[in-house]
């Protein structure tokens, strides 16, 4: 058995990561898993790029919450990413906090955890270390490279640095940049965090973190990943476990609650220096500046593309994938794009969808 | 991997007549491609580059579900991001007479292929005008089923509406094929025989 392949494996990358920045990381740590057995030729990975607060529990259970992997309904034997037929892999990305390196982590010249000093990462910098794990599996080139959110980040970062890696990019529910309004929500998470006193200036980890703010942080996310008659259809304007309204600043609605919980339940699983680190990371994404401008200049017709939108996500709509697309066709590049109906949003790409996964089985297997 | 079905479904008899002009190896745009009977056909057996553009994204999830590169689209908006020449045909198949400007439509035809074949229903055929003539309602026929009010056929045509038309563009006819019960006829009195025309056409200044 190659102890390089399984669930809850980790591995120090051979080197310094030259980072965006300037300067480098080291040591990197990445922590993956993979399902599935890889060819004789190596010609059938499928990397799976995860979303900001997701990680590489794809399709196990998370070892924090017991919850069940985050794509079980599209990963797995006989699934659309389907395990009997391709070596799947899913690495925690760099700047997380389960167990690929990031602000959490050591920095060997304190012996203390990174904090504040750890550098400010890019999304292309997430890829390289994906590409030097790639390296230590022995994986030349992949068949896809797929994601949602800002894992369709990742994918098309994928395609623009190392185009003769990839195979294939599916990109789901995702954007080549983010948007003003993009960096705006995540400029109120992050000032959520930092005036939690417990913040600290990033240096909380001998004592309490800054749960009250990361929460506030992830419940103004969370409504940006529903849509308004998502809401509207779950919650209403009902009041929760109550009667009448309280006059009071209780949860009254339950809209309220669940957003409460969605908080709460988030703090114990994510490090607040992560959500500052990673969401910078996608502010900073902008696959057309990294190429004179021109976004068509990211892409070539080496590897053939699908993008998905779905019609109520406003965090990342598909006017954004269309604008890829006309991109795809300028580069010449094999490009198929569907717009699917859903009530649920952005977060409809994490939901059991039929068509999604007609879609995306039928990608994977041309 | 899905079985090979035991016969080949039968291509829309338009469609056959583009299939079998189509030079093995080239690239195509499907314009209004459905679901992508004809990019499959091409892909198999003319191992075509075959792209699509289709409205209906159903459609689409089933073509790409197909392992075809097809992007939902609306040719009356989206043509103007292909670049020039970058298809050896653009092919609009039964979709000319739903566009709402048709002549845009054509001129980007023309302007992303060197080539591009257009088919459409002749609404100058017998039974059309006939229907009209004695019934005074829109006609309902085989090949134009919808009535006057859910008809996405907003611009109905005739073959010499369309020579006209292309006369005045100055586009050059490479062949035309006229079709009428499903079979090939020849070009006399197309214009009320035939049911449904198939036009090869280029512009006067391509060079090939």
């Amino acid at each position: 058995m190659d102890s390089r392949f399984g669930l809850d494996r980790r591995v120090t990358l051979p080197g310094a990561l030259a980072l965006d920045g300037g300067g480098a990381l080291s040591p990197v740590e990445i922590a993956y898993e993979t399902h599935g057995r890889l060819d004789a030729d190596a010609g059938n990975a499928v990397l799976i790029c995860h979303a900001l607060t997701m990680d590489q529990h794809v399709a196990s259970p998370h070892p924090r919450t017991g919850k069940p992997g985050w794509w079980l309904t599209m990963v797995g034997p006989g699934k659309p990413i389907d395990t009997d037929r391709f070596l799947v892999i899913c690495a925690n990305v760099l700047g997380s906090c389960m167990g690929s390196s990031g602000p959490a982590s050591l920095n060997p010249e304190t012996g203390r955890p990174w904090g504040m000093a750890f550098p400010v990462i890019t999304i292309r910098d997430m890829v390289r270390a994906q590409a030097m794990l790639l390296d230590h599996l022995g994986i030349a080139r992949l068949a896809a490279v797929v994601g949602g959110s800002m894992g369709g980040m990742q994918a098309l970062s994928w395609a623009a640095t190392y185009s003769e890696r990839v195979g294939a990019a599916l990109v789901i529910a995702s954007t080549a940049r983010h948007s003003a309004q993009n960096i705006a929500f995540h400029e109120v998470g992050r000032q959520a965090v930092m005036a939690d006193p417990r913040w600290n200036g990033g240096d909380y980890y001998d004592a309490e973190p800054p749960a009250a703010g990361l929460a506030v942080a992830r419940m103004a996310a969370h409504i940006t990943y529903l849509s308004e008659a998502g809401l509207t259809e779950k919650f209403g304007r009902r009041l929760q476990a109550r009667d009448a309204k309280s006059f009071g600043f209780d949860a009254d609605f339950q809209v309220e609650s669940y957003l409460r919980h969605q908080g709460l339940s988030f703090v114990d699983r994510f490090d607040a220096n992560s959500y500052l680190y990673i969401t910078r990371a996608m502010d900073y994404f902008d696959l057309a500046e990294e190429h004179g401008g021109t976004l068509a200049r990211a892409f070539s017709s080496a590897t053939r593309f699908c993008l998905v939108s779905f019609d109520t996500d406003w965090l990342y709509p598909t006017a954004e994938s269309r604008h890829i697309v006309h991109a795809l066709n300028a580069a010449g590049a094999p490009a198929s794009f569907v717009e699917l109906a859903s009530p649920y949003g952005h977060d409809a790409f994490l939901l059991d969808s039929p068509e999604l996964a007609r879609v995306v089985a039928g990608f994977l297997r041309a | 991997m899905s079985e090979a079905p035991l016969r080949r479904p039968t291509l829309r008899p338009d469609l056959e007549i583009i299939a079998n002009h189509v030079e093995p190896r080239a690239r195509v745009l499907d314009v209004g491609c459905g679901t992508g009977d004809l990019m499959a056909e091409l892909r198999a057996h003319k191992q075509v580059d075959a792209r699509g553009l289709e409205i209906d994204p159903a459609n689409v999830a089933a073509a790409v579900a197909r392992g075809l590169s097809v992007v939902q689209g609306d040719a009356d908006v989206d043509l103007a991001d292909y670049p020039s020449d970058s298809f050896d045909y653009a092919i609009l198949s039964q979709t000319l007479q739903t566009a709402r400007a048709p002549d845009r439509v054509l001129d980007e035809l023309l302007r992303i292929g060197r080539r591009a074949f257009v088919s459409f229903p002749n609404f100058a055929h017998w039974r059309v005008r006939l229907s009209l003539l004695w019934g005074g309602r829109m006609p309902v026929t085989r090949l134009l089923p919808e009535r006057w009010y859910d008809t996405p056929n907003i611009h109905h045509l005739t073959v010499d509406d369309f020579r006209a038309f292309l006369a005045e563009r100055d586009v050059a006819v490479e062949r035309s094929w006229f079709l009428s019960g499903d079979r090939a006829r020849g070009a006399a009195a197309a214009n009320l025989l035939s049911e449904h025309a198939i036009f090869l056409l280029h512009r006067r200044n391509q060079a090939f």
